[in-house]
Formats: C-alpha cells, sequence, structure tokens
C-alpha cells in the first residue's frame, strides 16, 4: 500500500488569498463523498465565515483510463466504453462516437435509424433533465420534486430496456446504424410519454416555478455573463441561460435533427433560474421533436448492407457462406478506417460533447480524446460561487448539473 | 473548403508557414509550436473563434520528430465552423507556451494533457495533475506507458517474461 499524499496549503498557495496563510480565513474541505455534491466532486473552500472567498475543485476520483482503455479494442469493442462516462447521456456518448467512427469510414446510416437516433438522445436529454432536476431541487430541501421526477424517469427507462435490454449502459447506436431495430411496442410507448411528460410537468412547475422558498434560493445566485462562459468554453443550458442561442442541434445538426422544427430556449438573468427556466423549455423542445420524428419515422433497413464495416444479420450467417467470413473477420480483427483525424459533436444535457478519433489505418482506435461539458463547468465554478454563501455552494452545483464520470472520464 | 475559412488558411500559411491539410470536410492546419500564441490571437481576435472547444495531444512514440502533436479544436459561434491547429513537438519531455492567457479554458485542458502525457506548460499558472493522483509515476496516455496487463507465464517461459514484467508499482 502506497501512503496517499495529500495537497499541503503550501501547495495551493496560489489559489487562496493571504489571509488564509495567517488563519484569518477558515480553509474547508468538502467533499469528495458528500450526498449534494453530486458524484465524487472534492472542494477546497476558503471561507470568510459563511462568504465563500476561493473554491478550487478537485476533480479525478471517477478516472476509469477509458481514452487509454479504448486505444487498445477495435472500434467496435471500444463503444461499450463509452457508455460509462456521462451516465446519465450514454445514449448520446455513444451517438458522438459513432458519429465520429462514421466520419472516419465514410458510412451513411439509413434515414430510419436516424431518426430512432434522434428520438433515443431526446428521451436521453429528457431522462437527463429529469434528473438533474429532482437532485436539484433536493439539494434545496425540495424533497418531493425528486420522487415524482424519478418515477417518470423510469418510463423512459424501461423504452431503452425494451429497445437494447439495458436501462443505462446501452450500446444500441452502433458504426453504420443501430443494433437492431425497434420492437413493435417501442412507438406506443413513447407516444405514451410524450402525452404524459408534458402534464407531469405542470405537476412539478407548480410545485417548484413560483415557490418563494425556492426563489429565494436561486433567483440571483450563481450568475454568470456570455463572456466568461465563452472564455471557459462553458456551453449548453448554462450558456443559453445568459442569452447566447447557442446549440450544436442548430449550428452543426446531426443525425438530420434540422428537418424537425424546435426552438432553442434562452433567458438572459444567468442565474440558477434561469438555468432551471432554460432547462424545463429544453424538455418541453424535446418533447416537441420526438413528436415529430414518430409521426415521420421512415420505414426500412436500420443497417447499412455494408458487410466490411457492419456485422451482418443473424438469418443471413446461416444461409451464406460471404456473410459467415464478414461475421467472423469483423468480430476478431474488425474494420480498418483509412488514415486520419475527425471530430464529431452532439448537443449533451450539460452542453458541447465532442469525440476526436484519430486513425492510423489499424483496426484500433490510434487516439480518442472526449470532450465532455462538465469539465469546463467545474472550471467555471470558482468564478460562480466566488461571494457567495456556503449554502449556496450546493444549490450552484445543481443548477450547473455536472456529471463526475462525464469530466473524469 | 468552407469559404470563411479560405482567408484563415491563407493567412496562416503566409504568417506562420503552416500546412494546411483537409479530410472529411475538416480543415487542419499545423504550425510550428512556437508560434501557437501568436497563432491563437489571430483566430480569437481576428477572425472571431470564441471558443477553444478542445485541447488534447497524440503520441506518435516510436516517432521522434515528432513525437507528439498538440491539438487545439477552435470553434467559432458566430461562423459554426471548427477548425484544427496541430503543433509538432519532439523529445521526452517536450514543452509548449501555455494559451491560459488567451483562452481561460486551456487552463484545466492543459493540466489534463500534462498530466496525462506529460508535456510541459511554460507560463502555466497552476501546472499540477488534473486527474491523476499528486504522487502518480508516469504518463499514461503516452504509447509507452502499458495498459496494465499481466502477461501470462507458463514454465517454458517464465525467466524470458519475468524480465520484461513491470516490477513495483507502476
Amino acid at each position: 500500500m502506497r501512503e496517499i499524499q495529500e495537497f499541503t496549503l503550501d501547495e495551493l498557495k496560489h489559489h487562496l488569498s493571504s489571509k488564509a496563510i495567517s488563519g484569518e480565513t477558515v480553509v474547508l474541505n468538502m467533499g469528495p463523498q458528500h450526498p449534494s455534491t453530486h458524484g465524487v466532486l472534492r472542494l477546497i473552500l476558503e471561507l470568510d465565515g459563511e462568504i465563500i472567498v476561493n473554491c478550487i475543485p478537485d476533480v479525478g476520483y471517477l478516472h476509469t483510463g477509458i481514452e487509454k482503455n479504448m486505444e487498445a479494442k477495435t472500434y467496435q469493442k471500444a463503444e461499450v466504453l463509452t457508455d460509462r462516462m456521462d451516465y446519465m447521456f450514454s445514449m448520446g456518448n455513444t451517438l458522438v462516437y459513432t458519429l465520429a467512427v462514421e466520419k472516419l469510414t465514410g458510412l451513411k446510416p439509413p434515414p430510419r435509424a436516424d431518426a430512432i437516433r434522434v428520438i433515443l438522445t431526446e428521451l436521453s436529454r429528457i431522462q437527463g433533465h429529469l434528473l438533474w432536476l429532482g437532485t436539484s431541487a433536493m439539494d434545496l430541501a425540495a424533497l418531493s420534486t425528486f420522487l415524482y421526477t424519478m418515477r417518470e424517469r423510469e418510463m423512459i427507462l424501461d423504452v431503452f430496456e425494451l429497445v437494447s435490454g439495458a436501462r443505462m449502459m446501452t450500446t444500441y447506436i452502433r458504426p453504420g446504424g443501430l443494433w437492431r431495430d425497434v420492437p413493435a411496442q417501442f412507438e406506443s410507448l413513447v407516444r405514451r410519454i410524450v402525452k404524459e411528460i408534458p402534464r407531469r410537468m405542470i405537476e412539478y412547475e407548480s410545485m417548484l416555478t413560483k415557490n418563494p422558498l425556492f426563489l429565494d434560493r436561486t433567483r440571483g445566485i450563481g450568475p454568470i455573463d456570455t463572456k466568461t462562459c465563452l472564455a471557459y468554453d462553458v456551453t449548453g443550458p448554462t450558456l443559453r441561460a445568459t442569452g447566447l442561442a447557442h446549440d450544436v442541434r442548430k449550428a452543426n445538426p446531426y443525425c438530420g435533427i434540422e428537418q424537425y422544427d424546435f426552438d432553442i430556449p434562452t433567458q438572459t438573468e444567468g442565474d440558477c433560474y434561469a438555468r432551471y427556466l432554460v432547462r424545463l423549455e429544453e424538455m418541453r423542445q424535446s418533447i416537441r421533436i420526438i413528436e415529430q420524428a414518430l409521426d415521420k419515422l421512415p420505414y426500412g433497413p436500420v443497417r447499412v448492407p455494408n458487410y466490411k464495416f457492419v456485422p451482418p444479420p443473424r438469418s443471413e450467417i446461416g444461409a451464406s457462406m460471404e456473410a459467415l467470413i464478414h461475421h467472423f473477420k469483423l468480430w476478431t480483427e474488425g474494420f480498418t478506417p483509412p488514415k486520419g483525424s475527425v471530430y464529431a459533436t452532439v448537443e449533451s444535457p450539460r452542453g458541447e460533447m465532442g469525440v476526436f478519433l484519430e486513425s492510423n489505418g489499424t483496426p484500433k482506435p490510434y487516439r480518442v480524446h472526449y470532450r465532455t461539458p462538465s469539465g469546463p463547468l467545474l472550471h467555471a465554478l470558482p468564478v460562480i460561487a466566488k461571494g457567495h454563501f456556503v449554502a449556496d455552494m450546493v444549490g450552484i452545483i445543481g443548477s450547473i448539473d455536472i456529471v463526475m464520470g462525464d469530466c473524469d472520464r | 473548403m468552407n469559404e470563411f475559412l479560405q482567408p484563415v488558411v491563407e493567412k496562416f500559411k503566409t504568417e506562420f508557414k503552416a500546412e494546411a491539410s483537409e479530410f472529411r470536410d475538416e480543415v487542419t492546419l499545423l504550425i510550428p509550436a512556437e508560434k501557437n500564441i501568436e497563432a491563437a490571437l489571430l483566430l480569437r481576435d481576428e477572425f472571431g473563434f470564441d471558443l477553444l472547444s478542445a485541447v488534447t495531444a497524440v503520441d506518435y512514440c516510436p516517432q521522434k520528430t515528432p513525437r507528439f502533436h498538440m491539438v487545439y479544436i477552435f470553434y467559432s459561434t458566430s461562423h459554426k465552423t471548427y477548425l484544427t491547429v496541430r503543433a509538432g513537438l519532439d523529445g521526452e519531455s517536450p514543452s509548449i507556451r501555455t494559451l491560459e492567457k488567451v483562452y481561460p479554458s486551456a487552463n484545466w485542458r492543459e493540466r489534463e494533457v500534462y498530466d496525462l502525457f506529460g508535456i510541459h506548460f511554460e507560463g502555466h499558472s497552476d501546472l499540477r495533475r488534473l486527474l491523476l493522483p499528486p504522487d502518480w509515476k508516469g504518463h499514461p496516455l503516452r504509447k509507452d506507458y502499458p495498459l496494465g496487463y499481466e502477461e501470462v507465464q507458463f514454465t517454458f517461459n517464465f525467466k524470458e517474461i519475468d524480465v520484461r514484467k513491470p516490477k513495483g508499482e507502476i
């Protein structure tokens, strides 16, 4: 066993004020195990009474070396690891990796696969926002919201289980299309969710939006402006709450999402309350996208019939020698994309999620880098939290919606 | 190529002798490593690339020159365009100037690259490890860093594998 080396006050001197060294202010450790830090996040706070003077986030407790591990696996097998990063948006994690691989190999998925991808990632966004709504309200002592949002989130996870067999780690979206077509009950189940969620959202809003206790804890708390957001590379609802309508779905559309009609909600205050309003409206917009995608859902194949990259269906393996060989080659050796590097992005519930993928012409990715939205949010946290009460810190962490698996990878 | 990127590429070619390449509609510029701050300033102030979307590195071990590529991905919210800028770095302990003063978001990103690749950033205000513990040995994303598998030893090759087996802590 090695001894654990801890930070000393001396090492962090440049982050703290001179008062901390002389003992006039208190340096307090918060986390890494703390119910309101949403994962294992450690914060070192310098406090003057109850006011936060400085804040030093310490991340990395959930670092699992996924980028390194992916380099040792073939393109198809590495995809399984991507689900485990941002576990609140696993559909999107696989989608962005898949988009990068498709860009690299030049595969173009069929329209039905694209429409199902959009439906599933938007459902994923709604369930991510539902969990955020529940936990961030719980941080502000509104416990009952959590029970309601978890109930609705379960309906969405049931859909994921129906299509992929897993509730969270789905790996359903594959390079060249989908793992398989959705079952017959899919459409009716999603239609029920689409009808149910807006009705339930009125219930959440009646509990929070005009609740004076909630307003006191969120309005004017943790404001950030557009300039700071851009400087710290903060994207997603936090950026949109400052008034800049930047959304990857509109700016650099993927999976044909540009053919659906939806708005980018914005607010101008940039505080916790503005972020809350933006996210609620985003859930409504996601419902709109899903409704349109369901109405237009085309029939047809869900996988490209290019067996050099996409495994052939089970029915063909028994009947065709070529299909058997392709299947064998794909799962033992993998496919080889051309040399080069690409960058693909999707909009996660927390901001822009990107994959930088470099290939050297072998069946294994040479370098995979995930550009995740939670890292910049935590980097900007000291700027947002400065001058607030310790009690508000919890609310701020909740409102910027960080997922530590996403930040640490 | 995107008509917005055309003048950027031209300017980079004359100013920094950059090599431009295009792959799958993505433009990549390879610049000399010592010009990275000037290039970032030019992109931010003249061409409106307001986001530094990603900073990472690629290790080309055992290749010596360049051993590493720093990869910067810039984004312009007004033109909705990405631009990749790369800079080659040589040697076992490479070093490049920090972009933290131009884009504050580079602070954590460079700490991550320092942590996982061991690339030193000159002038960085807080160059500590970001993800790994402060007493970690080595830089895991380098290609010469082992994945941590244990090679299986049999009686006939026990000694042979024992020689190259990592000893103690990795």
